[in-house]
């Protein structure tokens, strides 16, 4: 038992931190970067609030969450990739075949 | 009381023959000399048919819930396995005709899609959130690589970047949510999270995971304004990927949409037939606002497009538009609608996206100057396009036009007039979109006259799309009664 509020807080500002890093960034490998942040401030999130119910539903829907977040990141950069072979760049700005 | 592990697994028959065919899949790719050799697609065609076969089988009177409460089966879950099996069979044969597949690697690309498969089976049955998160993620991360699938085609790889990165920021911003639903009420089954937060009383938290839950539905079912990636990934995909995304996930996104609000941010009010909003927020005028703008901002913006891909992007957003205006009654007329308009727009919008691959083989081209005179050139196609395109608006006698009626009727009949208005000027519009095509197919003349060959076996899958489309127009009965059954399962 422990109290959640200063985690909670802490998954926040994690969370805060990678949507701006997605919002304001160019570099597909930051914005990547960014989402992991995003998802480990959820992690942060349901340790915290599953560790104070004593309940290990939450620590184990983190250990689902970071293998989600694995084979994303395994997908995202395999296509990063791609990009890279054929563009030399990974500036989201960039790409601009596809624009109305 | 949910089944068990091992108590679940004979009502799991469907989801056990994807899976299985899945790793007979990967075996066949590895042993398998010849990449381009047609046995993935036949392997694949059989285990789906088996699946919908199953899927169809099971029986719908009772609900279940199976795995520990982990995941449904009730007639939602089954008429939405169904639809998904079927849209995956014709994507199937899609993909068998497709020039642009043609010398890639079969096993791989049939692996992916019957992931996908799997994913919107467990997606549309999910009642618990640790396994609505995976299996949204089982339909997103195989989405994103056949996205991609062309790989060196320079549109393609940059369709599936943007894809990985709206999709992995919407489902991460999704998860947030259910982490605070999760910190409100202390479990992950939504049954219980519904009857915790009706008698909660923190609206302000509430009203948080439900805007962040939306997101990540919204992303699936490409609603403004989270429909950003989907004209760039419809475009650049390859087009039978393009139509299986605006047919399989949207349907699977609307399950899961209708199946997590309706138990956790409303509850089935037994004595009047409806639902009704138990926690404190009132999100059905926030999804009513969503769904006029998502109609509109589809409708206009196709207007201007030259590629016919995009535009049917556009226009599969404008018709997750109409389709939201069920979900928004609270009703099982809303969302009887709702189903109803799924099977008929799983007909028209395939058939539409066939045609596209067919002229796409003989031309090269997905423009739509490059549609002129295609009524002399392949005047089969042209004429299942203009079957398909007219029913997409929505016009008497195709089937589109039944599904319109059954939403806009129940949108009346509970007086949201405004989003009947909206609707119905939104119609008009699209009806000058889809005709302009139709009028460069048959009233300008060709660029080059030499005839488009539509060999056999497209033939009959254009036939086995355009005769449900022409005969739901006039004998709608037994689809309405499914989907009117399919609903009643679901709370009452």
């Amino acid at each position: 038992m422990m109290e959640p509020t200063a985690y909670l807080l802490l998954s926040g500002i994690l969370f805060g931190i990678g949507v701006a890093g997605v919002v304001a960034r160019k570099n597909a490998l930051i914005i990547l970067m960014s989402v992991e942040i995003m998802l480990n401030a959820v992690n942060v999130a349901f340790i915290a609030v599953g560790s104070h119910l004593g309940d290990p539903t939450g620590s184990i829907f983190a250990f689902m969450v970071m293998t989600v977040a694995a084979a994303e990141a395994a997908v995202g950069l395999a296509i990063l990739i791609a990009i890279y072979r054929l563009k030399e760049t990974i500036d989201i700005t960039e790409l601009s075949v596809l624009k109305w | 009381m949910p089944l068990g592990n091992f108590a679940s697994l004979i009502h799991f028959l469907p989801e056990l023959a994807v899976t299985a065919t899945i790793l007979l899949l990967v075996v066949v790719h590895v042993a398998g000399k010849n990449r381009q050799s047609a046995a993935p697609a036949l392997l694949s065609l059989a285990g789906v048919g088996a699946a919908l076969l199953l899927a169809a089988l099971q029986p719908a009177s009772a609900g279940r819930s199976l795995f520990e409460g982990m995941v449904a089966l009730d007639g939602f879950a089954i008429f939405f396995k169904a639809l998904t099996a079927l849209a995956t069979i014709v994507v199937i044969f899609m993909s068998m005709d497709s020039g642009e597949l043609a010398g890639r690697s079969q096993a791989e690309y049939y692996i992916f899609l019957l992931s996908v498969l799997l994913g919107m089976f467990l997606l549309t049955a999910s009642t618990d959130i640790v396994m609505l998160y995976l299996s949204l993620e089982l339909v997103s991360i195989p989405s994103y690589l056949l996205a991609g699938y062309l790989k060196g085609r320079e549109s393609s790889t940059e369709a599936a970047m943007k894809y990985v990165v709206y999709g992995a920021t919407a489902s991460g911003v999704m998860i947030y949510g259910f982490s605070l639903l999760y910190g409100l009420t202390g479990t992950t089954q939504i049954g219980e999270i519904g009857r915790a937060l009706a008698t909660g009383d923190a609206p302000l938290p509430v009203l948080l995971a439900a805007v962040m839950v939306t997101v990540g539905f919204g992303f699936k079912i490409a609603a403004v304004p989270f429909h950003m990636w989907s004209p760039d990934v419809y475009e650049g995909a390859p087009t039978p990927i393009t139509a299986f995304l605006s047919v399989g996930p949207k349907a699977a996104g609307f399950a899961v949409l209708v199946r997590f609000f309706y138990t956790v941010f409303a509850s089935p009010d037994v004595a009047a037939g409806v639902w009704k909003i138990s926690s404190r927020v009132d999100w059905t005028l926030l999804f009513g606002v969503l769904s006029a703008v998502t109609m509109s901002v589809g409708n206009l913006v196709a207007v201007n497009q030259t590629n016919v891909k995009r535009l049917l992007a556009y226009s599969s957003i404008a018709h997750a538009g109409y389709m939201l205006m069920g979900f928004v009654l609270l009703t099982p007329a809303g969302l009887q609608a709702i189903l109803f308009y799924l099977v008929v727009y799983l007909f028209m919008n395939l058939g539409a996206f066939y045609v596209v691959i067919l002229v796409a083989n003989g031309t090269r081209s997905e423009n739509i100057s490059d549609y002129s005179g295609l009524g002399s050139r392949a005047p089969f196609a042209a004429v299942s396009l203009a079957i398909f395109l007219f029913a997409l608006t929505g016009i008497p006698p195709f089937s589109g036009f039944i599904g319109k009626v059954y939403l806009f009727a129940e949108v009346i009949n509970r007086g949201v007039y405004w989003l009947a208005v909206v609707a119905a000027l939104n119609s008009v519009v699209s009806l000058y979109y889809y005709a302009r095509i139709v009028k460069v197919m048959f009233l300008e003349d060709p660029k080059d006259s030499t005839e488009l060959p539509v060999p056999l076996f497209p033939r009959s899958v254009l036939c086995f799309l355009a005769i449900p489309t022409l005969l739901l127009g006039v004998y709608w009965e037994p689809v309405a009664r499914v989907a009117a059954n399919s609903v009643k399962l679901l709370a009452f």
